[in-house]
Parts: structure tokens; C-alpha cells; sequence
């Protein structure tokens, strides 16, 4: 087991009105088997006993579901192992000596709290637009009356594992939220359950959407971050979705997908 | 002696007849009751989205960034249900006399019959809002076996049900705060329970990011604020979990059941360094398809690969040739600690024993291997640095689930009219140990189901009583005394930071009131709690300020109550003098070394009432009845 020693260059901000600023600190000794935020823990008890206030930054299970945390590290939403949250970053993938320099998730979506902690809230907003299939308790039949081909359920399966972390924004040049919005559409809009409200679910998600945030201009950066793996094809469907939910008659439209999704 | 109010009639009709018996609030005069829901995982979520869908005006709160985030969005393996689609012979009364016996006979019988009964339903609600579970290929749904069933009744969505179940009861949570039924109040942290003449009223919250502290009024306050296994600092649970709004609660007069049994899970990775923050699970579904073993010799220092079968010790198929690898989380856990203690241990600080996939990918193919669990052998990878796929897993337990909780009776409600509580917070449905894939059973029966309508019964003799005032005496000292918590952690500025005393508190409670305990051990740690206590009150370091976000004051008032709470911990294992499911008392074990309970004086419910911190808490008894499931020595041979 090696130690190494780093630089690290933290964005520290007291809060939203509060410019900000790159302190630097050194992160001597560290343990290659440690994790990206018990890196920070070791920082963050150091300055502690130097009378700094403790480094804020957004983190909860620690096993990369549910979501919480995220920093640009070296530029890099996550850091620079592919698939892998901020929590789940391991020493082990840094080299003796390296400067890491660490930032909140920049967009003007995300405003700043605190050093690395932002505000995500336009997420749960996209989400109570219509991110959900209408089904109150107690009205529900049997699960297996409702066939899922396999395929169906999978696909479905690949969008549903977004955890809106905000990684996809932050590494978009124009802040844009199309494959956290496509991946949850594409989730619902795949199963036969989401057939009924598809298409107007569709609409007030994207227009939420774009309340908030940037536009897409296909860079794919959102992609080649997402920690999850979540692809861009999704935000093909989405765009395809939107236009046929605008331009045709939705209720012919239904009609034609639920054979589709039941084929 | 507790009442639990269980509803007269045979074990199966007790629930439909509580139905009928209970109260009902019609459809128009629900928008004239204010209920406040505190937490939003599953058991949170999934109440207040179906009391806001029944038309009831909801206030929810919960400490994270948005309440997706809520820890059960971890959950890995699965969840029960009683469909028998596998046509292998399962009911809900198997499912209920699996759970009756997994628990150790310390849960209440009706309550786990009605949890096997509305599991059916579970899975048609989840399903029907869109929830992935995992189909074959007729397009019907699959299941698989967990530890402490003969039949296969979880239903999983590979390795993140919990994330695939959280999030269905979160849209449904978002379609009712988009209704306006439901207001959300995210990055707000429940501080105090307000009870006037004895009825829970409201809760003062304080907002993490600009430090306010407010007042919140309603006709029923519902806790859904998980588990306390964080008190020993290293734990599967995520960082912010903590036992907070339960224990001021407590501290307002609520019983604490059975504080003592929690659960240790025994396939999570073995503790690397001392810098560790948390301990990360491996899904009991790995123990379908992996074997473990240690090798027979204590000395063996070859690479895992290199030691030949006859070697190898796979000691749960050795001693439970029934269960084997699937024996419950207890028994596995404590055989493991019994290898390592032993000096059997595998890894760098021999602190673990193998999870072993060889024979599994030889016998079904890598891909059938990486299709059933390729997360988690990708997470494994990522933490401990080896490839699962070829070197066995290292694996041992840690602190996973609370069985203990807030005392509630049949219609899940404390002792203190008005407060509810829910999911892994009460303490109702697994005795001394929870099987497998039956807490998102539990948090979603409590939510979607249970609560909804035994809520009505408490409310509807409140029709056109308006909402407590929060001008009242009540609430203006229940905000005072939390802003005076605040000021006082913040004033102390002493030399040690929350973490360093949240660690050693930690320490203290695993190595004392662990896995296994003795009552030399538990009197030690109960005195050197109340030592640390009060270190804590004149030494802790929290810098910063009250008016703003600051983890370091949040961290400060969790663990300030981890401290009280532990001393509990501590009187309830020393008072239990018998041994249970989760909770191993060194002197009452079989020759065998299994669980040895004592059904004569302790099939009972602890329930106890604060009387002071650093006092003794006062003990209430609800006596527990078996009519339907006789009491017998588990066996999983």
C-alpha cells in the first residue's frame, strides 16, 4: 500500500453571494485505498484542528446510488475514472504528487450554497412536471397481468438507473439537463404503463426543461460522464417524442404506440 | 402493561376487520387536516404521496438535497412478496411464519400476518407505476431465494430494487407536490417533537441553509426517519442517517422499543484503514450463487486461486446443510466472526472471510453471473481494488438495520396520540432479525397501505378541531430549547472535532454491544459512554455559524443524541438476559454456540420511557402472544 501526497486547489464560497475563491491545501500521507470523500474527511478534520472551517460539499450513502455527490475534479465532473461517482473515486487511480484541483458543478441551473455544495432543485421540478405514470394506491392489478418483453423491461431498466446526480449538466458547455430529462422520459415513455400520459408527459417535462436550462448542441459530454452509463440515444427518443406529441394528433398517436409497445 | 389494540378475530381477518372498524374520513373533509410526514424514503414517501392523493393537505421534510436521495435509494437486493408465481409452495402464511421465525419469536404476530398479506399488493402497485423489476422472457416477472426462505419470492431490479422502488413512491410524491397536496420542505432537519396535553402537535425544523428555525402545526405528525445504525459510526447506512427526530421524540415521551436488536449484515467489505467512513454492503442475493469459505489451515498465505478445494473450509454448508450459504443474516454473521476470531480471517488485516463465484460462473457462464450482479461486482472492484469475477470477494459483517425502534401499536401509532411512525423507525415487524428483502416490504406495506387508513381513525374525532395553533406554550419552548442546543454546540469551542468522538463512541458500541455481548462488557460501555457524553458537552469543536449551511453543527446534534441513545442500547442488551436473533448475549448459547432465548421471561417487547439523560430508562412490557407460530429453537441445519 503507497501514501501519496497531493495538492489539492478547493473552491471555497460562504455562500451564494459570496464570489468565491481556489484555496490550496496539502493533503500529505494520504491512503490509495481511501475514497475521493474520505480524502476530504482527512483535509477537512486537518483544518478543523487548524481552526479552518471544514470543506462543505454534498454527500450521502457513499456507495454511488443515491446520488448526492459530485464535484468537478481536474475538470472533470466525477473525476477521471469512467462510471464511477465522486464517493466511489478511489485514491488508487491519483499518482504521488499530482495537484487536484476540485470544484462545485458549474451551470446556472446548479447555483452555489456553499464551496461545493449547489442547489439541484430544478431536477425535482422536471420530475413533479410529469416524471411520473399516474397510478394512486390501491387501483393496481396484478403485476403479471402486464406482460414486459424482457428487452422492454431492460432498456427501461438502463434509463431508470439515473441517479440525478447533475454530473450530464455540469459537463455540458451550454448547462443543458436533456439526458437526465430523456433518461426519466425514457423510462416511462418504453413500458406500456407510461403509454396513456406519453405524450403529455413529454411536453411539460421538456418545457420545464428548458425553463431552467441550456440546450442541447450534441456534444455528448453529459454522456461520457454519466456515472451510470445513461446514453444519448435516449435523448434521440426524447426529441422524437416531443415533435410527434406536437405536430400530430396525440390521440391517434396513442393509439398507435400502445400496439407498438404491446408488440 | 402496552396495549397494541390488535383487532379481535382469526389471524387472517384481523386486518380486514380493523379496516371496517376503523374510522373513515370522507373524501371532502380531508383537505381539513393538516398531516406532517418527516422523512421521504420508502416508508416516508410513499405516505405522503397516498395521503396527498386521498386529499389530505401534507407537509414533508427531509434533511437531503431533494428526497430521491432518502437511504433507502441504496437498497440492493430485492423485496418479498407472497405471489407464489414460482408455484413452489408459498403463501402469505409462509411468508408470515418465515418472518415470525426469522425474527427470533420476538415480533408481534398481527402485525407480520397483515405485512404478508398487503406484500401482494405491493408488487402490483409498484409495478403498475412503472417500477423495473426484472422480467424473463415471456415478459413475465422474476424472482429469486434469500437467505432464510426455502422458496424464491424476492422480486429485484438487478442490484438496485431499493433505487427502482424509491424512486416510484418519489414520482408519486412529485405528482402530489405538483397537485398541491403536498408541500416539500428538502434540506430541512426535524429537531424537536411539540406535544401539547399529551398529543403530538408539530415539530420545529431547522432549514440547513439558512439556519432558520421554524414552527410546523398539524392534526398527526408521521415519522419515517429510518434507523439508528449509525450510533456505531461504521455502518451500511449513509452518512446522514441518523436517529434524531426518533429520539427527541423519545426524549417528548414516546416509547423506545427493543433498542438493542440490530442487525448485522454479514457480506459487507472488511474495514480497509482507520481513515474508513462507512462500510459498503454486498447484496445477501450474492449468497444465491457465491460459497463461502476460509482456509482450514490459519496460517494458509497463499493467494486464494492457489489453495485446492480440499483446503478450503466452507463452513456454512459444513454446518447448515439445509440453508447452507442461505442461512439468515444472523447466524451467517456471527459463524463469520467466529472464523475470524478464531484466526481463519483472509485479507491483508485477516479480517474477512472469501465470497467465492468460481463454481457459479463455471456452472451458469460468466455472463449469467455479470447479467445477476454486474454492479455489484463493479462497485467491489472499485472499492477494495480486485476483480471479483477472478479472486473471491472478500466479505464480513457490519451494522446494517435496526430491529429496535419507536414503540407503535397495531394501527402504527406510538403511544403519544398523534405521532406515527413508520418503516424502519418503529420497531413492529422483524423481531430480533430481519430476513432479507423485507424492510422495502415493510417501509412500502407502512406507507402505501397501513398508514392511509389507520391514520383516519385518530383523525376523525378531530373533524373541524383547526390545526394547533404554533403560538402556543408548547411550541415557543420547544423552539427555545433548540435554539439554545444550537448556541450551546456552537459555543463550546472546545478541541475535538464530531467525527473524532463519533468514531470512538462507535468503537465503544461494536466492540461492546456488536455482534456479540456479555454483561461485564455492556456495563463497561454504559459507563464509558456517559464519560464520553460528557466530554462531548464540554469538548466538542464545531466552527462556523448557526446561520448558515454547516455540516459540522448538523453532525454535532446527531451524534449528541447517538450518545443518549447508546446508553439506552446498553441498559436494554444488559436487561435482555437471554439471546435473540440479532442480539448475542455470550452467557445464553446453545452448546452449539446458537442463539439461546429464554421464552419463559422474555417474550416481550422492551419499551422504554425516558426519564433523563444519563438516567435509567423505565421499562413497559408488551407481552408477546404466539397462537399461530409455535416457538420452537431455530434450526437451519
Amino acid at each position: 500500500m503507497s501514501l501519496l501526497n497531493l495538492t489539492l486547489k478547493v473552491w471555497r464560497q460562504s455562500g451564494p453571494n459570496d464570489p468565491g475563491r481556489f484555496e490550496v491545501y496539502e493533503a500529505k500521507g494520504i491512503n490509495e485505498d481511501m475514497s475521493f470523500l474520505e480524502m476530504l474527511d482527512v483535509v477537512n478534520e486537518r483544518l478543523i484542528a487548524e481552526n479552518k472551517e471544514p470543506i462543505a460539499f454534498d454527500h450521502d450513502c457513499r456507495e454511488g446510488i443515491c446520488g448526492s455527490c459530485g464535484m468537478v475534479i481536474n475538470g472533470v465532473p466525477h473525476g477521471p475514472k469512467k462510471l464511477t461517482t465522486t464517493c466511489q473515486l478511489h485514491m488508487r487511480n491519483f499518482k504521488d504528487g499530482d495537484t487536484v484541483v476540485v470544484e462545485p458543478w458549474r451551470a446556472t441551473a446548479f447555483p452555489v450554497i456553499k464551496d461545493l455544495v449547489v442547489d439541484r432543485s430544478a431536477f425535482d421540478r422536471i420530475i413533479q412536471a410529469g416524471g411520473y405514470i399516474t397510478a394512486p394506491t390501491g387501483a393496481a392489478r396484478d403485476a403479471n397481468s402486464i406482460l414486459i418483453p424482457k428487452q422492454v423491461a431492460d432498456q427501461a431498466f438502463d434509463a431508470a438507473a439515473c441517479i440525478g446526480c447533475g454530473a450530464c449538466v455540469a459537463a455540458c458547455p451550454n448547462g443543458a439537463a436533456q439526458l437526465f430529462t430523456a433518461a426519466k422520459l425514457a423510462h416511462l415513455n418504453l413500458l406500456p404503463q407510461g403509454q396513456p400520459e406519453r405524450w403529455s408527459r413529454t411536453v411539460a417535462m421538456v418545457d420545464t426543461m428548458e425553463e431552467y436550462f441550456g440546450s442541447c448542441t450534441n456534444y455528448a459530454e453529459c454522456e461520457a460522464v454519466c456515472p451510470k452509463g445513461i446514453s444519448i440515444e435516449f435523448i434521440a427518443k426524447m426529441n422524437r417524442d416531443y415533435l410527434r406529441a406536437k405536430f400530430k394528433d396525440r390521440r391517434a398517436v396513442v393509439k398507435v404506440d400502445m400496439t407498438e409497445a404491446a408488440g | 402493561m402496552l396495549d397494541a389494540k390488535i383487532p379481535a378475530g382469526h389471524i387472517s381477518e384481523k386486518w380486514s376487520n380493523a379496516k371496517f372498524e376503523t374510522k373513515l374520513v370522507a373524501p371532502q373533509n380531508r383537505r381539513k387536516f393538516e398531516i406532517i410526514v418527516v422523512g421521504t424514503g420508502l416508508a416516508g414517501s410513499s405516505a405522503a404521496a397516498t395521503l396527498g392523493e386521498m386529499g389530505y393537505n401534507v407537509k414533508v421534510f427531509c434533511f437531503q438535497d431533494s428526497p430521491r436521495r432518502a437511504h433507502s435509494i441504496a437498497a440492493q437486493g430485492g423485496i418479498n412478496a407472497a405471489k407464489n408465481y414460482k408455484n413452489d409452495g408459498d403463501s402469505v402464511f409462509r411468508l408470515f411464519y418465515d418472518t415470525i421465525k426469522g425474527g427470533d419469536y420476538r415480533a408481534r404476530e398481527a402485525n407480520v400476518y397483515r405485512l404478508a398479506e398487503i406484500s401482494v399488493q405491493i408488487i402490483d402497485q409498484c409495478v403498475a407505476q412503472g417500477v423495473p423489476f426484472a422480467r424473463e422472457y415471456g415478459g413475465l416477472l422474476d424472482n429469486r431465494s434469500f437467505g432464510g426462505a426455502q422458496v424464491a419470492r424476492t422480486f429485484y431490479a438487478r442490484g438496485q430494487t431499493g433505487q427502482q422502488l424509491l424512486l416510484g413512491a418519489y414520482q408519486a410524491l412529485c405528482r402530489q407536490i405538483e397537485a398541491g397536496t403536498v408541500r416539500m420542505y428538502p434540506r430541512t432537519e426535524m429537531l424537536d417533537l411539540v406535544v401539547e396535553n399529551g398529543r403530538a402537535v408539530g415539530i420545529i425544523t431547522r432549514d440547513l441553509v439558512t439556519g432558520e428555525i421554524q414552527r410546523h402545526a398539524g392534526h398527526a405528525v408521521v415519522l419515517a426517519t429510518g434507523g439508528y445504525g449509525n450510533v456505531f459510526y461504521l455502518s451500511t447506512n449513509a452518512k446522514g442517517s441518523n436517529v434524531t427526530a426518533a429520539w427527541r421524540a423519545h426524549k417528548k415521551g414516546a416509547y423506545f422499543a427493543n433498542p438493542c436488536f440490530t442487525q448485522i449484515h454479514p457480506t459487507c467489505i472488511p474495514v480497509s484503514g482507520d481513515y474508513q467512513s462507512k462500510l459498503t454492503l454486498m447484496s445477501e442475493s450474492l449468497r444465491n450463487d457465491g460459497r463461502i469459505w476460509v482456509p482450514k489451515n490459519k496460517d494458509d498465505n497463499r493467494p486464494p486461486n492457489q489453495i485446492p478445494e480440499e483446503e478450503r473450509d466452507y463452513y456454512l454448508e459444513r454446518m447448515y446443510p439445509s440453508f447452507a450459504n442461505l442461512v439468515p443474516r444472523d447466524v451467517a454473521s456471527r459463524a463469520a466472526k467466529r472464523m475470524v476470531d478464531a484466526g481463519y480471517g483472509v485479507g491483508p488485516l485477516k479480517n474477512g472471510v472469501y465470497l467465492d463465484f468460481k463454481t457459479a460462473i463455471e456452472r451458469l457462464g460468466r455472463s449469467v453471473i455479470e447479467q445477476r450482479y454486474g454492479n455489484l461486482f463493479d462497485m467491489y472492484e472499485n472499492i477494495a481494488g480486485e476483480n471479483p469475477y477472478e479472486v473471491p470477494m472478500r466479505i464480513y459483517p457490519a451494522v446494517h438495520y435496526t430491529m429496535g425502534g419507536l414503540w407503535v401499536d397495531y394501527n402504527l401509532m406510538s403511544n403519544l396520540p398523534g405521532l406515527f411512525v413508520l418503516g424502519e423507525a418503529n420497531f413492529s415487524d422483524h423481531g430480533a432479525n430481519r430476513l432479507g428483502a423485507s424492510a422495502l416490504m415493510q417501509g412500502l406495506a407502512d406507507g402505501y397501505f397501513i398508514l392511509p387508513t389507520t391514520i383516519a381513525g385518530d383523525l376523525a374525532p378531530q373533524l373541524n378541531t383547526p390545526v394547533p395553533s404554533t403560538d402556543s406554550p408548547a411550541f415557543r419552548e420547544a423552539e427555545e430549547a433548540v435554539r439554545e442546543q444550537v448556541n450551546r454546540l456552537l459555543s463550546i469551542k472546545g478541541s475535538r472535532s464530531v467525527d473524532s468522538f463519533h468514531r470512538e463512541l462507535g468503537k465503544v458500541m461494536w466492540d461492546y454491544c456488536g455482534m456479540a455481548r456479555n454483561a461485564e462488557g455492556l456495563k463497561f460501555a454504559r459507563k464509558r459512554v456517559a464519560e464520553l457524553r460528557e466530554e462531548f458537552w464540554q469538548d466538542v469543536k464545531v466552527l462556523g455559524e448557526g446561520e448558515t449551511l454547516n455540516q459540522s453543527l448538523e453532525k454535532a446534534g446527531r451524534v449528541a443524541d447517538f450518545f443518549e441513545l447508546a446508553e439506552l442500547m446498553c441498559q436494554d442488551a444488559l436487561h435482555r438476559e437471554e439471546s435473540c436473533g440479532g442480539h448475542f448475549r455470550e452467557e445464553y448459547q446453545t452448546p452449539d454456540g446458537e442463539a439461546q432465548r429464554d421464552d419463559e421471561h422474555f417474550a416481550y417487547v422492551a419499551a422504554w420511557e425516558y426519564c433523563g439523560t444519563g438516567k435509567d430508562a423505565k421499562l413497559h412490557k408488551e407481552d408477546l402472544i404466539f397462537e399461530y407460530v409455535h416457538p420452537t429453537q431455530r434450526s437451519y441445519k
